[in-house]
């Protein structure tokens, strides 16, 4: 039953600014930390998924 | 609204994660684990010499630089070869997937878009093109031991190709006016332009082989990630949406 809009237009706008930011700070937080993060323990952990994930690693 | 965002992104990014993350275990980790014996190898014998003997000292060698000196090697920690290494290999996977699912989110409420499977595998397939093939055809996903310029550089270049591509992306797709689509072409080829760093000579004993195919399966697993964690937003959104309606 679809009968429930799941447009996100619909949605009050600072709820959506809320949900945004709250989105984009986990998003980059974690994208940076298993992908960019110059820690040695961290780059030597996420080694393999940097390398199998295509992102610049050493 | 935010705890919808933060479980859609969770369980989307845990579900494809843990999928991706297999995946890897059979493609790409092996190709790692290959190249890194050549790469030991090179360390331990001649390329030591080799790189001596040139006077090459602005060469970063992946794992074979100053910084990774006999001495210091001891010191540093890394996971264990096995079990521990692929563990920590599915966590990451896992931990990006749930970035890019959040990032996915992001994007898809900031256009105010419906979330549906169908349009978000289109976000996704945009997403790939932003963060894996663009700044892939400037800097090609690379084995270690393989020589590269200086890293800050190359995340520099990365993820500034990464966000022109994704807002260049945006602006063709999403507004009809032709000087809109003619920026947002520019804004995509202008990081090619530029050109991303480079290593000064190639240095790599691994072979060409081994290493194109390490570039196209990364790339392709990257896009599995991307689409397997849209594919989990489109579905997980409606269905948690349908969910606090009914509540």
């Amino acid at each position: 039953m679809n009968t429930v809009s799941v447009s996100t237009s619909q949605i009050s706008v600072s709820e959506r600014v809320k949900a945004v930011a709250a989105a984009l700070i986990v998003g980059i937080a974690l994208v940076y930390t298993t992908g960019f993060a110059a820690s040695t323990n961290v780059h030597n952990a996420a080694h393999d998924t940097r390398h199998g994930l295509a992102f610049p690693c050493h | 609204m935010v705890t919808r965002v933060l479980t859609v992104s969770i369980l989307a990014g845990l579900l494809a994660g843990l999928i991706v993350a297999a995946l890897q275990h059979v493609t790409t980790t092996p190709l790692i684990l290959k190249a890194e014996t050549y790469e030991n190898a090179m360390r331990d014998g001649a390329g030591a010499h080799l790189a001596f003997a040139q006077g090459e000292a602005r060469i970063i060698l992946a794992h074979g630089g100053a910084d990774h000196a006999e001495g210091a090697e001891h010191d540093e920690w890394k996971p264990q070869d096995g079990t521990q290494r692929m563990l920590f290999t599915s966590v990451t996977t896992i931990g990006t997937a749930i970035g890019f699912a959040a990032l996915l989110l992001a994007g898809m409420l900031a256009a105010g878009d419906s979330i549906d499977p169908r349009r978000a595998l289109i976000w996704g397939a945009c997403g790939f093109l932003a963060f894996g093939l663009a700044p892939g055809m400037g800097l090609a996903p690379e084995l270690p031991g393989a020589a590269s310029a200086a890293l800050q550089a190359r995340q520099l270049w990365w993820l500034a190709t990464a966000i022109s591509t994704a807002i260049g992306l945006f602006l063709f797709l999403r507004y009809e006016a032709p000087w809109l689509k003619l920026l947002a072409v520019v804004v995509i080829l202008l990081p090619h332009l530029v050109g991303a760093p480079h290593a000064p000579t190639p240095e790599s004993k691994v072979p060409a082989e081994l290493a194109a195919h390490f570039t196209s399966l990364s790339l392709g697993i990257q896009a599995a990630l991307w689409l397997v964690t849209a594919f989990m937003v489109g579905t997980l959104w409606p269905w948690m949406s349908r969910r606090a309606a009914a509540a």
